[in-house]
This record gives C-alpha cells, structure tokens and sequence, in this order.
C-alpha cells in the first residue's frame, strides 16, 4: 500500500508571529522556518504503518509540498524521518487550499495512493480545508481530527476527536485522514537518517505540469496586529482576589 | 443575496453555536437554515423560532443521522443552486463539512470569519490569532465558516418562518460509515457558551489534583472547566476541555487560568475573554502580560482557600 502525505513548510510554531508594519502580512524573513507540526504527525501515523504498526500493510511513503524552492527542507525533513521519495511542487506564489487540493488530486490520480495523511490545519493561515477539500474532489471517504488510526487491506477506522469526545468511522479504501494532536509523537529524525535522506528521490514539478490553475480566490486586503492586551493588576493575597470576583459580580 | 444556514443539532436540540452563524448570514441577506438528520421535526420547530430567519428547510432521512461529509455535503451543493452564501459554525462538524461543500462548488471557503465587511469582504484570525487579515473574495457563491464568540446570539424565539421539506432521496453512500461515538455527559456549562471558565494546566500534576482542586472551584462558580494542551496530554482531563488554537475557542466573562503559563497556543483560544485571571507561582509566566487580575503564589495554596471563601 502507498501512502501520500502533504507537508507544508510555515514558521516554526515557537516563533512569535510579528506583523509587517506596512500591513501586507506577517514578516516571514529571517525567522526560523519548519514543518507544519499537524503533518509531522501524518508522516509519523505513515511510517509507523510502514513499520506494522495500527495495522501496517504499508510499503511506500511519499511526500509532497507545494511551495517556494526552500520547501525542499520540509520534504527532507520528511525523507530523514522515514519517507521513501518526494515531490515538490515549485510555486513562488502563495497557493491556497482549494488550489493545493487540486494539485493533491492530480498527484492521487497519477500515483494512486490508498490513503492521503495530511495536518487538519496549516498553523499559518490556520485554514483547516484541505483535506476535506480533497476528499471530496476525490469523492472519497474524509476522516478529520484523527487520534488513531487502524489499517486493514481494504478499510480504515479512524477515531476523530469532536466537540463532546470522540467518533469512530469506518473508510474504504482510498481515503483522506487529516491529524489531531493526540493520534502519536513524531519522531526526531537520527542523523544517519538526515545523511541518508539527502540521496533519496525528490521529484520537482510546476502546477502547469499537473494542468491546474491555482490563481487564487481571494485577496488579502491587509493584515492587522489583534487589539492587544495589556496586563492588569496583580493582588496579594485571596481575600483580595475574592473582593475582585464580588466587584465582578460572579461571587456572592 | 439568499444565505444557507446548516443548523447544528444533537437530533433533540438545536445547538448555540447556530445562533451567532444566523447573526452573522443575515448581515449578508436572506437566511434560510438546513436542519438534516434523521427524526427532526423538534429541531425543525425549535428553528423555525429563530428570529430572522425566512425558511427552514428540512432534509429527513435515516442516511443523515449523523452528520457524515460524504453525505451532508451533496445535498448542501444542491440547495446551493438557490443560494448564494453556505455557512457553517467553526465547530468540528461545520469544519468538516463546509470545506468538501466549498471544493464541489469550486470556491474557496474563508475560514473562521471574525466580522462580515461587505458582501464580499471578511475578518478573519491567522497564526493562531496573532494577527487578523481582511480578505475579500472573488469567488461567486460564498462558503463560510463562523467563529462563535465573534458574532452575538440571533434570539431563539420570536421568529416565524416556513417549515419547508427538501427532497433528500439517494443520499446513501457506501465509502464511510459512522461506527460510534464516546460523548461526554457535562454536568457542568458548556465550554463555548458558559460565562465563567476555571482551567487548570500542567502545573495541576495529576488528574486526582485536577478534580480536587479545580472542580469545587468551578462548581462553587457555576463555572465551566477546561484545560491547556499539556493537561490534556497528560490525561489529566478528556481532549474536549482543550482550550487554544487546536482546542476550543472561548471568550466567557471571566477565564481563570490555574497553573497554566499562557503559551500563544493557549492563548489564542482564550484572550478575547472579558476579564482573565491569572494564579501561577512563577511572577514572570506570559500569563501574566494579558490577566487583568493576577496571584502570584502556589495554586495548591490559593485555589481552596479561594473556593473555601467564596
Ligand atoms: C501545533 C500546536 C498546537 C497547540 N495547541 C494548543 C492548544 O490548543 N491549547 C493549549 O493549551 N496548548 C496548545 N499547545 C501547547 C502549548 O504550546 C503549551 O505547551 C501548553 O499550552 C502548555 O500548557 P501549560 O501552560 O499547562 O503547561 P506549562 O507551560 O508547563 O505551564 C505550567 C505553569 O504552571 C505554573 N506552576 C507550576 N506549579 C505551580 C503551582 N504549584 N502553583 C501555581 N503555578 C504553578 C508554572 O509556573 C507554569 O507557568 C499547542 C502546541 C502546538 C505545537
Ligand atoms: N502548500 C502545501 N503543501 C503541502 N501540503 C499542504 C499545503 N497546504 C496545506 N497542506 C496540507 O493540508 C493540511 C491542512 O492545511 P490547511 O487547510 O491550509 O489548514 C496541512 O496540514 C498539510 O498537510
């Protein structure tokens, strides 16, 4: 079984985001770049298929990501932690989830992936579409939130975390899983691993290879900083702090 | 412009979380709500007296019983041929129906919207809430998803409208099937709509702590509880108090944050709360930089003194 895995490259989650002050966006130079934490965790749910793990029956992982030329890290990263060969797919412009849908979709028709593991959101525009977007372009089974995954030869059960707890459904096979937090622990990738990952395959493509056009929908009129908190009062003691709940008037 | 509303149900009750989607549809027109499910003719009443809204449709059919995509989605396409607007709340079935919704009407959703513009302009949180964009579409029907706290409640009494049935024939569909769920039974508020919150973090160390000390503070409020992230990993509490980015996003009256440091995770699902308060031992904890009220000391000190007076 094949195993495709989107991974996108954003900044890295312990890096404060600063606004651009001419408001066009949030400043993305010089600050330190990573893999999406959310697809971290779908290359890890893959390997460890790949391992017999939850099931297994994997025998190919291939990751993709569609972006600027430096995306190549982020699709390393993903060969030294275990995938088999990657594709990346060269956009200097900005590619939005329904066009990267597209792009999924046409790269699931040529290599004919059992499952697509994806992140449920990108933690920069923090959209949560594309998986969903593609499943249903595919017209395949969509399983979000996943927090653990259980593989047979012709089916997946996926449990996914909801509002209230959890739900369990089953998927034929093809299907799109995207991650929840809770479904494993990536690993670090060994140095051997980060060496040997720089022989293996990766593929380079453009968006016209695949024939999809992803000029995007929408426009970014400006970007603003969120009106800011500034901190309060600190009490000193709890009869202080309960005088402060009566004024509030959410203590008797 | 004519606005589809997809009512969020638990098959009894139409839940909250639909009232600030109906607020937000009707700045852009007309609004008709969809209430699919299976045995739906108290959730389609209860709709109906939603104020604003024109036409209530229903789709009732035992192959809707539980909310898949693959299912709601088609019959959302189409009865979008007669609107122009699909919205969604940002709750976890919104999230995973309206994106397959957008991807076969070949739109792009936006996402989470804070605030409506125009007809064709939005506000909308990115990086975890650190920064808000204004977005404005091109495409010619809209899907949309709503964060809750940002919009206020449509009242749920007082409307009239039309109770209309759809035909919702030839739904089944074989590639996903529902298996079974684990709902918690809350004894306490819910999360997203309660006024008061008390959360517990990491420092809380065990889940026997977490229930004996942050639980009788929560009761003692009529409060709802939650979590951080690590909490949660930790097992202290189920995934379902998670509060943050990845979690749930709520803006109550007043948030209390016990052992909690005040990552950026955590506090993009928490900071638009009227008023936080802080109790964490470390004076220096980021917590502390957006709490309108702080403590400085030892939780497993302050919080049952604290719930011992109130
Ligand atoms: C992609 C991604 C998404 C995430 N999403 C979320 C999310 O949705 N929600 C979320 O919460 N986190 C999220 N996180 C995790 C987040 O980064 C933090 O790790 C997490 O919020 C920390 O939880 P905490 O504050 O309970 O623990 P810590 O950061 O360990 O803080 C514990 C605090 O307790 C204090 N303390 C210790 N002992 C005592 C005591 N006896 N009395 C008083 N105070 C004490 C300490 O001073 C400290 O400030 C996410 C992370 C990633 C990478
Ligand atoms: N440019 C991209 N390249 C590769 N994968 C992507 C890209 N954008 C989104 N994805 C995948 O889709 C998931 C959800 O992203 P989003 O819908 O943008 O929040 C991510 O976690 C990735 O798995």
């Amino acid at each position: 079984m094949k195993v495709l895995v989107p991974v996108k490259r954003v900044l890295d989650y312990n890096v404060k985001p600063r606004v651009k002050a001419d408001g066009t966006g949030v400043d993305l130079a010089n600050v330190k770049m990573s893999m999406n934490p959310f697809d971290e965790i779908a290359v890890e749910e893959a390997i460890r298929l790949k391992e017999g793990k939850n099931g297994g029956g994997v025998t190919e992982i291939v990751a993709v990501s569609i972006g600027e030329q430096k995306s190549q890290e982020t699709l390393r990263t993903a060969l030294a932690m275990g995938a088999d060969r990657a594709i990346l797919v060269v956009s200097d412009e900005k590619v939005e989830p329904l066009g990267v849908a597209k792009l999924l979709k046409a790269i699931v028709d040529a290599e004919k992936p059992d499952l697509v593991i994806l992140g449920k959101q990108a933690i920069d525009d923090d959209n949560n579409q594309t998986g969903q977007m593609l499943a249903g372009l595919l017209g395949v089974g969509q399983a979000t939130f996943a927090s653990k995954v259980e593989l047979t030869a012709d089916s997946v059960t996926v449990t996914r975390e909801v509002d209230g707890g959890s739900e369990t459904e089953k998927l034929s096979l093809p299907a799109i899983i995207t991650t929840d937090l809770r479904l494993n622990e990536p690993r670090y990738a060994s140095l051997p691993n980060i060496m040997k990952a720089k022989s293996k395959p990766l593929d380079q493509k453009t968006p016209a290879d695949y024939g999809v056009d992803v000029t995007p929908r929408l426009t970014t009129l400006k970007v603003v900083e969120p009106p800011k908190r500034t901190a309060g009062v600190k009490v000193a003691d709890v009869d202080e702090l309960v005088a402060k709940l009566k004024a509030l008037g959410v203590a008797k | 412009m004519k606005t589809l509303v997809w009512v969020e149900h638990d098959g009894k009750t139409v839940k909250d979380a639909t009232l600030a989607v109906v607020t937000a549809a009707s700045k852009l027109g007309e609004v008709d709500l969809l209430v699919a499910g299976s045995g739906i003719d108290a959730v389609a009443a209860e709709a109906a007296r939603i104020a604003g809204v024109s036409n209530v449709l229903t789709a009732d059919n035992a192959a809707l019983e539980h909310p898949l995509a693959e299912t709601v989605a088609p019959l959302i396409v189409k009865l979008m041929a007669d609107h122009d607007a699909f919205l969604a709340p940002a709750t976890s079935n919104g999230k995973n129906i309206a994106p397959r919704v957008a991807a076969l009407l070949d739109v792009m959703q936006i996402s989470d919207i804070l605030s409506v513009e125009s007809a064709d302009t939005f506000t909308r949180p990115i990086y975890a809430g650190n920064a808000i964009a204004t977005v404005q579409t091109s495409d010619k029907k809209l899907v949309i998803t709503v964060r809750g706290t940002a919009f206020e409640k449509a009242a749920p009494e007082g409307g009239t409208a039309n109770v209309v049935s759809t035909d919702s024939a030839g739904l089944e569909q074989s590639v996903s099937t529902y298996v079974g769920s684990e709902i918690a039974k809350l004894e306490r508020p819910e999360l997203t709509s309660a006024k008061i919150i008390v959360s517990g973090g990491r420092a809380l160390a065990s889940s026997e702590n977490f229930h004996a000390v942050i639980e009788p503070l929560a009761d003692k409020l009529g409060a709802a509880v939650g979590a951080s992230r690590a909490a949660v990993d930790a097992g202290y509490v189920p995934n379902d108090y998670q509060v943050g980015q990845t979690g749930k996003i709520v803006a109550p009256e007043v948030y209390m944050a016990i052992g909690i440091s005040g990552a950026i995770q955590h506090l993009a699902g928490m900071k638009d709360s009227k008023t936080i308060i802080a109790i964490n031992k470390d004076e220096d904890a980021p917590i502390f930089q957006v709490a309108d009220i702080g403590l400085v000391g030892d939780l497993f000190k302050i919080v049952p003194e604290l719930t011992s007076k109130l």
